[in-house]
């Protein structure tokens, strides 16, 4: 009897109000573009539009390792630290001529042992995410000082460098090879969380962990593997960066662990873990993507679109409790 | 009798699906330790919290120093005078003594500052009167447990309380603290306060208690002197009910023997050894506390294990974790549901088929088609009802729930199956469907360890039993030997061990 009631409910909510909430960050991502279309006639062109593609890619990208560390209810603030590093590790061996084949791999690998490392500290070594990473976060960027010097590495201007210059410059089919690069990514990911064991286990340890443990699964191996992850993609955000600029800033990516973690946040995965899509990830960083964009173009000074992003993320996050 | 300074009558309380209280009474006197007595769930607790205002009563009346009175949280029947110390301590290791008896009550001046000296003063003068050889200055988390237990009750009686409960107070406590426990107990009596003391032991009750009010399944049994009543008699009011229809049980032709658990030992197990053969229901019983559960959860290696042997159908095993558990074929249905059985965030199917998942994968693609079909095969056997496979499991009833736990274990084809509490929360009707169930499987060959504090469940259901008191076994039986007395007896530790077959 009691099961009809819930069938009913559940059917009806599916057609209108169930799907409008579960939508609710794409539905905002629509009506913030047109909304900015009418006040603003540069904003709806294909450039802008690809403009603002590529500047959100690398904060997208960064966000969709992040999801995978948030959704197991952990957090990681190195992504920026282990972005500089694997940036001017990269920038380096490309200054000294090592082709890309071998220098973007092996840059990717370090950010993956560097996010191993964290995860290991976090499973093993019983250590609370938050203390963690904001160790790893201020260690590499020391290490990213010393290493640099404190000063921009150049990338050169061999062929290597030339080639290098592609992964932030390029174009394929008119559509810059960093949005390429991030639709990679989130297909990716996607893939993982939902047709992986990997993936469910994600779910699972973010939901309950001792529950998780219970059940047989290496949860200690879970959680080094999103770190992992995470650390790898921070080191391609990386990657982008320093090809963009062909060189690394040693002060790259300072702050992207709190633009990744709002983005996944407005795209609707908890903080406290077990529930989340990848995709709300990818429209929570376009929504912070155009929201930079449109107070550019409206002429909003700087300092005043800091107030207006971060009342933009507590709106998002309220209107997602009410919901919950 | 005297007139009682506080007096529960009639008392009426339901859950959904569950009458925890149906006329449930109890009477405090001035000057004399009631001792509340009654099985796991035969509602003790939940009179307490009815009492204190953490639940509404459905019926009934509450008389506290000859007014009819209904509180609305544990806040305004503590300041009213009825003290209540739980099970478990409710105090702040890295606070003082004395700001634990006064947390949120603290002495202040005009302008909200502490008066230090005075709250010192006050708590030292109540830890003195209970003989606490500590200065209230102290930090709470250097005293010993039985010392804790003592700031409870300071804190009990600063609140100028005139009826104290206690609830198994003596559970973590040595011999010597439970000494001078009594001895500040024996004090409060002569000062006139009324005690209600909760507890299993019943050496205590006789020791400590002047008369006895004994619940049964939320109904008041009987209130009776202390003096009047011998521990057998008080052991068949307590559990004195016939064993109705409900079990359903089936008889098997045992097999050979499948887990053979030798001298096991490990932080609260003492030396446990016992059989399990093929297609047989062993049931485990004994009080809450009594290392049930963490025997179970060294079998299947989600607790370390300190000394002897496991033998799965004849070879050692030395599970280290749960995975190494469920590879060699046992499988663990946590007794807490909520707390680390069951992810409530997620589906019915992603729950069901968590243990299993290797089973359903192509390398490391998930095969969804073949979990989908094993996860509806599932719910068509168990009767599962639930709208989908896709339903979030948290909205499902207890009983539902607790048969997709039961599938999540099945799905990885153990060959023990070691059930704790399976139908803990769980309905009637739901009840008899997981005991029919527990019965196909044995049917099967199964070999399952039935773990459960309901005494007629154990009886119903089991071909033998074994009883825990204190991390040991106190007592083994065949079902056709056992009744409830028995098992109670062995279960409070008055060890009556009838080793048969």
């Amino acid at each position: 009897m009691n099961n009809k009631v819930i069938e009913t409910q559940h059917k009806s909510k599916l057609f209108n109000k169930e799907w409008f909430i579960e939508q609710k960050s794409l539905i905002a991502l629509i009506l913030l573009i047109t909304v900015v279309a009418f006040m603003n006639e540069y904003f709806f062109t294909v450039n802008n539009l690809l403009n603002i593609l590529r500047q959100t890619s690398v904060i997208a990208i960064i966000a969709a390792g992040m999801t995978l560390v948030i959704l197991t209810a952990g957090i990681d603030l190195s992504v920026g630290s282990i972005l500089a590093l694997c940036g001017a590790f990269a920038a380096s061996m490309i200054s000294l001529e090592i082709p890309i084949f071998i220098a973007v791999p092996i840059s990717l690998l370090g950010g993956a042992l560097l996010g191993c490392a964290t995860g290991g500290i976090i499973a093993k070594g019983k250590v609370q995410a938050f203390i963690a990473t904001l160790v790893t976060m201020t260690l590499l960027r020391g290490v990213t000082m010393v290493y640099t010097d404190g000063r921009p590495i150049s990338a050169g201007y061999t062929d290597v460098a030339d080639n290098f210059a592609w992964f932030g410059t390029g174009y394929v089919f008119g559509i810059p090879v960093p949005v390429w690069i991030m639709i990679a990514v989130f297909a990716a990911i996607w893939y993982l969380l939902n047709h992986t064991r990997f993936g469910r286990y994600v779910y699972a340890l973010g939901g309950n962990e001792s529950a998780t443990l219970l059940s047989g699964i290496n949860v200690d191996r879970v959680k080094i593997g999103v770190y992992a992850i995470c650390g790898l993609l921070s080191a391609l955000a990386g990657i982008i960066i320093t090809s963009r600029l062909s060189s690394a800033q040693p002060t790259a990516g300072m702050g992207y662990e709190l633009d990744a973690i709002a983005a996944v946040v407005v795209g609707g995965t908890s903080l406290a873990g077990g529930k989340g899509r990848i995709m709300g990830t990818l429209i929570g960083a376009l929504i912070i993507g155009v929201l930079n964009n449109a107070l550019n173009l409206l002429d909003v000074s700087s300092y005043f679109q800091m107030i207006v992003k971060a009342l933009v993320i507590l709106l998002a996050v309220l209107v997602d409790n009410k919901h919950k | 009798m005297d007139q009682p300074i506080l007096a529960l009558k009639g008392i009426h309380k339901s859950f959904p699906g569950v009458k925890a209280l149906d006329n449930a009474c109890l009477n405090v006197y001035p000057g004399k330790v009631m001792a509340l007595l009654g099985e796991n769930g035969a509602g003790k607790s939940t009179l307490m919290k009815v009492l204190t205002g953490i639940y509404a009563l459905d019926q009934g009346e509450v008389r506290y120093q000859d007014r009819k009175i209904n509180f609305a949280g544990p806040r305004e029947s503590q300041e009213a005078g009825i003290g209540i110390i739980h099970q478990e301590l409710n105090l702040i290791p890295e606070l003082t003594i004395a700001e634990n008896i006064f947390l949120g009550r603290e002495i202040t001046n005009a302008f909200g500052g502490i008066k230090w000296s005075v709250m010192f003063d006050e708590a030292d003068a109540l830890l003195q009167r209970l003989n606490v050889k500590h200065k209230s200055s102290q930090l709470l988390g250097e005293l010993s447990l039985g010392e804790q237990q003592m700031v409870e009750i300071a804190k009990a009686l600063s609140f100028k309380s005139n009826v104290i409960i206690m609830d198994e107070p003596t559970d973590a406590l040595t011999d010597t603290e439970t000494a001078s426990l009594f001895k500040v107990i024996n004090e409060l009596r002569d000062a006139g306060y009324g005690i209600v003391y909760i507890s299993h032991r019943l050496k205590e009750i006789f020791e400590i208690c002047d008369d006895i009010t004994v619940l049964r399944d939320g109904k008041f049994i009987t209130e009776q002197k202390v003096a009047d009543i011998d521990e057998d008699t008080l052991i068949e009011l307590m559990v004195g009910r016939r064993l109705d229809e409900q079990y359903p049980r089936i008889e098997s032709s045992h097999g050979t023997t499948c887990l053979e658990v030798k001298n096991l030992s490990a932080a609260d197990v003492h030396n446990v050894s016992f059989t399990l053969n093929h297609g047989e229901i062993l049931g485990v019983s004994g009080l809450m506390g009594a290392g049930r559960t963490e025997l179970m959860k060294v079998i299947y290696g989600a607790l370390k294990r300190d000394s002897g042997e496991l033998l799965l159908e004849g070879t050692s095993i030395h599970p280290h974790n749960p995975q190494q558990g469920l590879a060699y074929g046992i499988a663990y249905i946590s007794e807490d549901r909520k707390g680390d059985g069951l992810i409530l965030g997620l589906s019915v199917k992603e729950n069901m088929s968590l243990c299993a998942l290797k089973q359903f994968s192509k390398g490391i693609q998930l095969d969804h088609q073949a979990e989908t079909m094993a996860v509806e095969d599932f719910i068509g056997l168990f009767n599962i009802k639930t709208p989908s496979k896709n339903q979030i499991i948290g909205n499902l009833s207890g009983g539902n729930q607790q048969k997709v736990a039961i599938a999540k274990g099945l799905m990885t084809r153990p060959k023990v199956l070691i059930l704790d509490e399976p139908t803990r929360g769980v309905d009637v009707g739901a009840k008899k469907e997981i005991y029919q169930l527990i019965n196909q499987f044995k049917a099967e060959g199964m070999s399952i360890i039935l773990v459960s504090s309901e005494m007629p469940e154990v009886l119903g259901m089991s071909d033998r039993i074994i009883v825990m008191h204190q991390g040991r076994i106190s007592g083994e039986f065949n079902h056709a030997d056992a009744d409830q007395e028995k098992l109670m007896a062995c279960a409070v530790g008055k060890i009556s061990n009838e080793v048969t077959a």
